[in-house]
């Protein structure tokens, strides 16, 4: 008799979903069916069973191929990359959990590494925009209760995130927002029609790259000041129409994406968002959220910043400072200026998302690639560990793209003998303590390698 | 004053860390005291001397020091960083962060700087012969109080966020400007004799900026208010002025509100 596995938790994008119900065969080895998920989620979890997995690590040869080794011999090969390395960096996270996260934290805090993750090619500059200038946000459950105008600003949840118009923000009837779609309106603002743009009262072509333009008109507007006639491509009578829909919302959210985030000035675009919405609460009552792209890629910003201070771009290498300055101390910035010798991508795919330049730095030194799959970053690593995917065979705490703390389950074991991330980082962790120790014990007098104090 | 001689013999693979490069730690040390300062190679921590040749002592405090750096430092960071009295020049290139935090004393680098110099600086003179990179004489992440004093020329062009947070000194850049010049600025100076992409004075409270080319792109919240005669950097223009960042919050001082004048060269 086939299981029927209620409210999961769906391993793919920020809004988390977790009204997934899950059907698992009799023995507990193959997944069945997937309901309520998108399309995307619902192969997720179908890859697990349904295609050929690797399921020991594989090194690479002098001739190219690789070699399946065992766990023991691939903790081995990373702990002494991470040793031998002058500025190890650890990438990725943007799929794991929180435990997971923080076993690799502990690794990278012993080898002296930068710990990264994906956020310093996508929201990351939110981050930059937040230390700046606040963070008036809200959770998901209060935009699907309470607003009634909402904005999506250079996001396409459409296709992005599928079911976060359908859950939080355009369509769900909510406890002050019993009439679901009819009574809220809804802007989009992107340079391009896209599929989300379709389903917009209002939609405001802003021309490419003048966000800030556009934002510093509407606070120039709120204020009661006069504008010029055209503001990035929008002609003033349309900025003054959506400024009063603005004004006269009763709970508004903007939500805003990459548009923001990686066209020119970045932070600067999240942080004018950010001083509008602070505006707009001297009318009523705003709030903005960062549409976070992976499942759990608000997790290393939340648990590096308990740990470290810092949500992403750790320099750690002093060991008892952590130091953090993306332009420095960020993944693609390291890797364009040749200052790391050696990489270690975790549950992302570099090789794919990466400017080829930085892949081509980075390839002349060690590559290990931690990922349930295979991928761009996997076939071209020196070394490739597959870990249990997250949310289907390995269970764990993640944080929804609101900052709210979900705990996710598995729904069937991994296959055999494979590792959770956790469990490969606890252990590479434990390899490097007795390195450093074995190094220590061969000379008296040297403590401690070169540059590490003894006490750690 | 007393010159110590520093020639990069052995440069690093990668970038080094050479925050220890300041008269004030050069001063009352002899060459061989000097050569065993600490840099750092990322994790690894180095004495001076492996990498540079240091030749002379330094003075007996940072005001009589004078570091000459000689060789490629291209790849060397945070020279100067924190430092209060002396001087330093810079034969060629250097790498970031150079005068950052810089309390007094002069700095001179004869080519060019990467991104953050200047950062959070409170006194003293940076002066590049070359360009500079991006957030020159911004403040450091999260920092909200950005450069409070000093003097920063750059001959050559710069990248963007310059003076973001701005609160006093002067910035004078002779080339161009990328986006974002003294966003969120609350005083300070910055002119640039060249012309500015765009986003020029955004969220700016107080300070003024003078630009001699053209503003590719400028902010909707800045408005004309006039034409000024006035005297900058030792020359008389007439410039139109304009008032802003009308999106942003102002301060009312004796009456009036106090708005961020930004002034292009008529």
């Amino acid at each position: 008799m086939p299981k029927k596995i209620e409210n999961v938790g769906c391993p793919y994008c920020g809004v988390c979903c977790d009204d997934l119900v899950v059907t698992v065969s009799d023995d507990g080895k193959q997944i069945l069916e997937v309901e309520n998920a998108c399309a995307i989620g619902n192969q997720i979890f179908h890859h697990a069973t349904g295609s050929e997995r690797v399921k020991l690590p594989r090194l690479r040869q002098p001739d190219g191929t690789y070699k399946d080794i065992s766990y023991d011999e691939a903790v081995d090969y990373a702990a002494k990359v991470l040793y031998n390395a002058k500025k190890p960096l650890i990438y990725g996270f943007g799929s794991t959990n929180c435990e997971g996260m923080a076993a690799a934290a502990k690794v990278a805090e012993k080898a002296g590494a930068v710990l990264d993750n994906c956020a310093s090619i996508c929201h990351g500059s939110s981050f930059l925009a937040i230390f700046d200038n606040g963070y008036p946000s809200c959770t998901l459950g209060e935009t699907k209760n309470r607003a009634d105008v909402i904005v999506y600003w250079g996001a396409n949840p459409a296709h992005a995130h599928p079911r976060h118009m359908s859950r939080y923000s355009i369509f769900p009837r909510g406890f002050f927002t019993g009439k679901g779609h009819k009574s809220r309106k809804i802007i989009v603002i992107d340079p391009r029609h896209t599929d989300t743009a379709q389903v917009a009262d209002i939609y405001l072509q802003v021309k490419q790259g003048h966000d800030y333009e556009l934002f510093d008109a509407f606070r120039a507007v709120v204020r009661g000041h006069e504008i010029p006639d055209e503001v990035a491509g929008i002609k003033r009578e349309k900025i003054l129409e959506v400024a009063d829909i603005l004004k006269k919302a009763r709970f508004g959210t903007i939500f805003y994406g990459m548009g923001l985030c990686h066209s020119d000035g970045r932070n600067h675009n999240v942080d004018i968002a950010i001083s509008l919405t602070r505006d707009l609460n001297d009318f009523t009552k705003w709030t903005i959220m960062a549409m976070r792209g992976h499942y759990n890629i608000t997790g290393p910003g939340a648990v590096w910043s308990w740990q470290y201070g810092f949500p992403y771009c750790l320099d750690l290498t002093k060991k008892d400072i952590a130091h953090m300055n993306p332009g420095e101390t960020s993944s693609v910035d390291l890797a364009m200026r040749d200052e790391v010798d050696a990489f270690f991508n975790v549950g992302t795919d570099a090789g794919a998302h990466f400017p080829i330049e930085a892949v081509k730095h980075l390839r002349k030194h060690p590559w290990i690639t931690v990922d349930p799959n295979i991928c761009m970053a996997s076939e071209i690593s020196d070394l490739h560990i597959p870990v249990g995917i997250v949310g289907v065979e390995v269970p764990g705490i993640v944080y929804r793209m609101d900052n709210v703390p979900i705990q996710y389950r598995k729904v069937i074991d991994p296959p055999e003998g494979v590792i959770s991330d956790e469990e490969l980082f606890e252990r590479i962790h434990k390899r490097l303590c007795e390195i450093e120790a074995e190094e220590a014990a061969k000379t008296e007098i040297k403590a401690a390698p070169e540059g590490v104090r003894a006490e750690e | 004053m007393k010159t110590v001689t520093l020639t990069l013999t052995n440069p690093p693979r990668l970038m080094l860390e050479g925050q220890n490069i300041t008269p004030d730690n050069f001063a009352g040390k002899k060459a061989a005291e000097i050569a065993a300062l600490d840099v750092w190679e990322g994790k690894q921590k180095s004495p001076l001397g492996k990498y540079f040749t240091v030749a002379g002592d330094g003075g007996a405090t940072a005001e009589e020091t004078k570091i000459v750096l000689r060789g490629d430092c291209t790849r060397v960071k945070r020279i100067g960083q924190q430092m209060t009295a002396g001087e330093i020049v810079i034969e060629g290139n250097a790498d970031m962060y150079i005068g950052g935090w810089m309390k007094g004393g002069k700095i001179h680098v004869k080519g060019n700087v990467d991104s953050f110099c200047g950062i959070g600086m409170e006194g003293g003179e940076l002066i590049v012969d070359g360009n500079a990179g991006h957030h020159l004489g911004a403040s450091p992440r999260g920092e909200w109080r950005g450069m409070q004093g000093g003097v920063i020329r750059v001959a050559g062009s710069v990248g963007n966020d310059t003076a973001t947070f701005i609160n006093g000194g002067t910035i004078v850049i002779g080339g161009d400007a990328d986006i974002h010049i003294s966003t969120h600025g609350e005083g300070g100076t910055v002119i640039v004799k060249g012309n500015a992409k765009g986003r020029v004075g955004g969220q700016m409270v107080k300070g003024d900026i003078y630009v001699y080319g053209t503003i590719e792109n400028p902010l909707p919240g800045f408005q004309r208010v006039g034409e000024v005669e006035q005297e900058v950097d030792g020359e008389t223009a007439t410039f139109t002025h304009y008032i802003g960042d009308l999106g942003e919050r102002h301060p009312v001082s004796k009456g009036k509100t106090v708005y961020a004048n930004l002034y292009t060269r008529i």
